[in-house]
C-alpha cells in the first residue's frame, strides 16, 4: 500500500506507531483553496513501465508505485504460477480514476475548434476501468475483471466481489483494492458542498469542520480462506447496505451504516463484543461523525476501541477502503489499536471510546467502516487466524 | 463449478428505436424495423419534485428500465438487490463539471458534484424505491455489461436472492465524445433469480469462454452492438425475445467472452 504515510507497509506502520499525520498545508496542481491535503510523494517523476505508457495518469503512477511494494508482486506472480493466468481476477475500486487527465486536457482545447490536445488518452486514463485495465496488463492476467466504483466504499465493496466469484468458482485468487488520486473535481466538488477543513481534519473533535482530501493505493492478492495459516489476515466479513435516505448526508441515526455492520458480524459469525478495534469512516465532518457514532454506539456501546485514521493519510476516497483495511491487517499483526490523530477535545455529544493513543493490546478481529454518496455502504471485519 | 446457471424474471430495455421490452421483442425478432433516434423516456415520478429537477439522463434511463423489469417480473424493488453497469455515468454532467474546473471560476455545483459520482443512479434508485439492500456500480469500459452480468448473477447465487441488474451507457458530447463516440444512450435492466418460481422468463446458464462473440445478423442492430457498451447484450436479448433454447457468447474482455446457454 501507499498513501501520504509512505509508499509500503513499513512506513505506515512506523506513522501508527509514532502517530504522524502525512497532512501538510501546501499548494498542489493549480488548486487556489487554503487546505492541507495528504499528497504521496514522488509521483510527478514516476514513470510508468514502457509498454504500459499510454496509461500514463496520476491515478496509475500511484497504483504502479503501490504494485512495487511490500512484495506484492512476487505473491501475484506466484499465484499465477498456482492457478493461471485465466484464474486470477481483478477487482479494483476507485472513485475520479485518472479524471485530472481531462480536467487538464480541458484546459488545452483547440481555440478554434474546441479538440481535446492529441495527445490526451481518455480511455486509459479517465475512463473508470483505467486502474483496473492498467493491473490486468501489468501481470499479463487473463481472468474476469472490473471497477467498482461507489465512492467512498468503493475499495472495500471489492472484497464482496470477489468472495462472490471465488465462492461462484470461477476465479482461483484475485488482486482487490482500490486508488484513488488528489484532481480538481473532489477538490472543488466538496469545497462547494462546504465539506472540506481549512485545518488538517480532525475526527470526532467538538470543533471537526470537515475532511482533508488524501490519496492513496492499496492491493491485495485474495484466495480461498481454507488455505489459510496461523498468523495470516483472513477477511471474515462483508457487509454491504444502502442508506436510501440522501445523495450527500448520512441516514442521521446511521440506520444504513448499521445494516452494514451487522451483515458482516453475520457473515463472520461474530458478536459485536468480539470486535477488538473498529477503524471508523471517520470522515470530520459534523454529520457523518455524529451519524456514525450513532450506528457504532447501537451496536458497539461506548467499550469498544475506535479510531479514525483520516487524520493519518486524509480521506482517500475510494482508495479509503483498502487503505484502511491494510491499517486493520497491521493492527492485527503487530497487536495495538491506533489512535487518531488531529482530534484534540473530543465531541462530549459523542459516545464512542474514541482513542487518541495508540492502544497496545492482543488483537484477533476488527472492523472497518466506509461509507460513500448515495448512501453506499460497507463494512469489512478482518480476523487473525491463530494456531 | 464454473457455470452459473440463473432465471430472468424480467427485463427492462430502452435505447434508439427500443422502447421498452415488450417493442424491442417486436424489433429484436424481425418484425418491425429498427428506427433510430434517441430513446423517449417516462418522466421519473418514483422521485420527490425536488429530486427529480436534478437528475440527468443517466438516472432516468436506469429508473426507466428498472422500473419496467420489476413489473414485468413482478418482483417488489424495496427488497432487491441491485448491480448498475455503466463506462461513463452521466456523460452530460462530467463534461459540465470539466468545462467548470477549465474556466477562470472553478465553482462547481454541489448537486452537479454528488450527481458526478458512478454510483449517482444506484443512490437515486435506492431513494425511488426505499431500498436499503445492497448496491453496487461498476465500470469495465466496453466489457461493462458482460461484467454486470457476472456481478448480478454471482450476487444472486451466493444470497440466494433475486439481484437487478442496470447496465446503461449514454453519450458524452464533444470534444469528449470525439475519443469516446457512443451514439446513443441505452440500457438494459433484468430481474435475475437463482431460484426458478413462477415469474421465470428464461433459464440461462453463463460460463466464461474463449469463443468469439456473437454478432447481430442485422447491420443497424450489430452498429449499436459494437459502438454501446450496454448494446453488448443485443445477442442475448435478440434470443431472449425470439423463445426456444440457443446459444450465444457476449463481449467481456479482450481474449475472454461470456457463453450464455438460453432456454426460454
Amino acid at each position: 500500500m501507499t498513501s501520504a504515510l509512505g509508499a509500503g507497509l513499513d512506513p505506515t506502520l512506523a506513522a501508527l506507531r509514532a502517530r504522524r499525520s502525512g497532512l501538510a498545508r501546501k499548494r498542489w496542481e493549480t488548486v487556489d483553496l487554503d487546505t492541507c491535503i495528504g499528497e504521496t510523494a514522488g509521483l510527478d517523476a514516476l514513470a510508468l513501465r514502457a509498454d504500459l505508457a499510454a496509461f500514463d495518469c496520476r491515478n496509475n503512477r500511484l497504483a504502479q508505485l503501490a504494485l512495487e511494494q511490500d512484495g506484492f508482486m512476487h505473491s501475484v506472480r506466484n499465484a499465477i504460477e498456482r492457478f493461471g493466468r485465466e484464474r486470477v481476477g481483478v477487482f479494483l475500486g476507485t472513485s475520479t480514476s485518472g479524471i485530472l487527465s481531462s480536467e487538464i486536457a480541458y484546459r488545452h482545447r483547440d481555440p478554434a475548434t474546441g479538440a481535446l490536445p492529441a495527445d490526451h488518452d481518455y480511455r486509459h486514463t479517465h475512463n473508470s476501468y483505467s486502474v483496473a485495465d492498467f493491473v490486468r496488463r501489468y501481470f499479463g492476467l487473463r481472468g474476469p475483471a472490473y471497477v467498482v466504483s461507489t465512492a467512498c466504499s468503493s475499495s472495500a465493496k471489492v472484497f464482496g466481489s470477489a468472495q462472490r466469484m471465488l465462492a461462484s468458482g470461477l476465479i482461483d485468487a484475485a488482486i482487490v483494492g482500490g486508488v484513488d488520486s488528489l484532481c480538481l473535481t473532489t477538490l472543488y466538488g466538496f469545497n462547494s458542498l462546504q465539506l472540506v477543513s481549512a485545518h488538517p481534519c480532525r475526527p470526532f473533535d467538538v470543533q471537526r469542520d470537515g475532511i482533508s482530501m488524501g490519496e492513496g493505493a492499496a492491493f491485495a492478492l485474495v484466495e480461498d480462506a481454507a488455505s489459510a495459516v496461523p498468523g495470516d489476515i483472513v477477511m471474515t466479513g462483508i457487509g454491504e447496505s444502502s442508506d436510501a435516505h440522501h445523495m450527500s448526508s448520512p441516514h442521521p441515526e446511521g440506520l444504513g451504516a448499521r445494516i452494514a455492520m451487522q451483515a458482516a458480524l453475520r457473515m463472520a459469525g461474530l458478536q459485536a463484543a468480539d470486535i477488538d478495534y473498529v477503524n471508523l469512516h471517520g470522515t470530520a465532518t459534523p454529520s457523518n461523525d455524529a451519524a456514525e457514532d450513532k450506528s457504532v454506539g447501537s451496536l458497539f456501546g461506548a467499550n469498544t476501541p475506535c479510531s479514525s485514521t483520516k487524520g493519518h493519510t486524509g480521506h482517500a476516497l475510494g482508495a479509503a477502503g483498502g487503505v484502511e483495511a491494510m491499517i486493520c491487517a497491521l493492527a492485527l499483526r503487530h497487536d495495538f489499536a491506533p489512535g487518531g490523530v488531529g482530534t484534540q477535545e473530543l465531541d462530549p455529544k459523542l459516545n464512542c471510546r474514541y482513542l487518541l493513543a495508540n492502544l497496545e493490546q492482543p488483537m484477533r478481529h476488527a472492523l472497518s467502516n466506509s461509507f460513500g454518496f448515495g448512501g453506499s455502504n460497507c463494512s469489512l471485519i478482518l480476523s487473525k487466524r491463530l494456531a | 463449478m464454473s457455470a452459473l446457471a440463473i432465471h430472468v424474471d424480467g427485463i427492462g430495455l430502452f435505447g434508439p428505436g427500443l422502447s421498452g421490452w415488450a417493442h424491442a421483442c417486436e424489433v429484436l425478432a424481425g418484425r418491425a424495423a429498427l428506427e433510430l433516434a434517441p430513446p423517449q423516456l417516462p418522466s421519473v415520478d418514483a422521485l420527490p419534485p425536488a429530486e427529480r429537477r436534478r437528475v440527468g439522463l443517466a438516472i432516468k434511463l436506469s429508473m426507466a428500465i428498472g422500473f419496467e423489469a420489476v413489473r414485468n417480473a413482478g418482483a417488489n424493488p424495496a427488497q432487491l438487490a441491485t448491480v448498475f453497469s455503466s463506462t461513463g455515468g452521466d456523460c452530460d454532467n462530467c463534461h459540465n463539471i470539466l468545462e467548470t474546473l477549465a474556466s477562470a471560476d472553478r465553482a462547481v455545483s454541489p448537486t452537479r458534484f454528488h450527481n458526478s459520482v458512478h454510483n449517482a443512479p444506484s443512490g437515486y434508485w435506492s431513494i425511488a424505491t426505499a431500498c436499503m439492500a445492497p448496491s453496487t456500480s461498476l465500470c469495465a469500459y466496453d466489457a461493462t455489461f458482460a461484467a454486470g452480468l457476472l456481478e448480478a448473477a454471482t450476487q444472486a447465487l451466493t444470497s440466494g436472492q433475486p439481484c437487478l441488474l442496470l447496465a446503461f451507457d449514454t453519450a458524452y458530447p464533444e470534444p469528449l465524445h470525439a475519443l469516446r463516440p457512443i451514439p446513443y444512450a441505452l440500457g438494459v435492466a433484468m430481474v435475475l433469480n437463482p431460484q426458478k418460481t413462477a415469474a421465470a422468463r428464461a433459464a440461462l446458464t453463463l460460463e466464461l469462454s474463449q469463443a468469439a462473440a456473437t454478432p447481430m445478423r442485422d447491420a443497424g442492430l450489430e452498429a449499436l452492438r459494437a459502438s454501446i457498451p450496454a448494446a453488448r447484450s443485443l445477442p442475448l436479448l435478440q434470443h431472449l425475445a425470439q423463445g426456444g433454447r440457443s446459444s450465444v457468447v457476449i463481449d467481456y474482455l479482450d481474449a475472454l467472452n461470456l457463453a450464455v446457454e438460453v432456454q426460454a
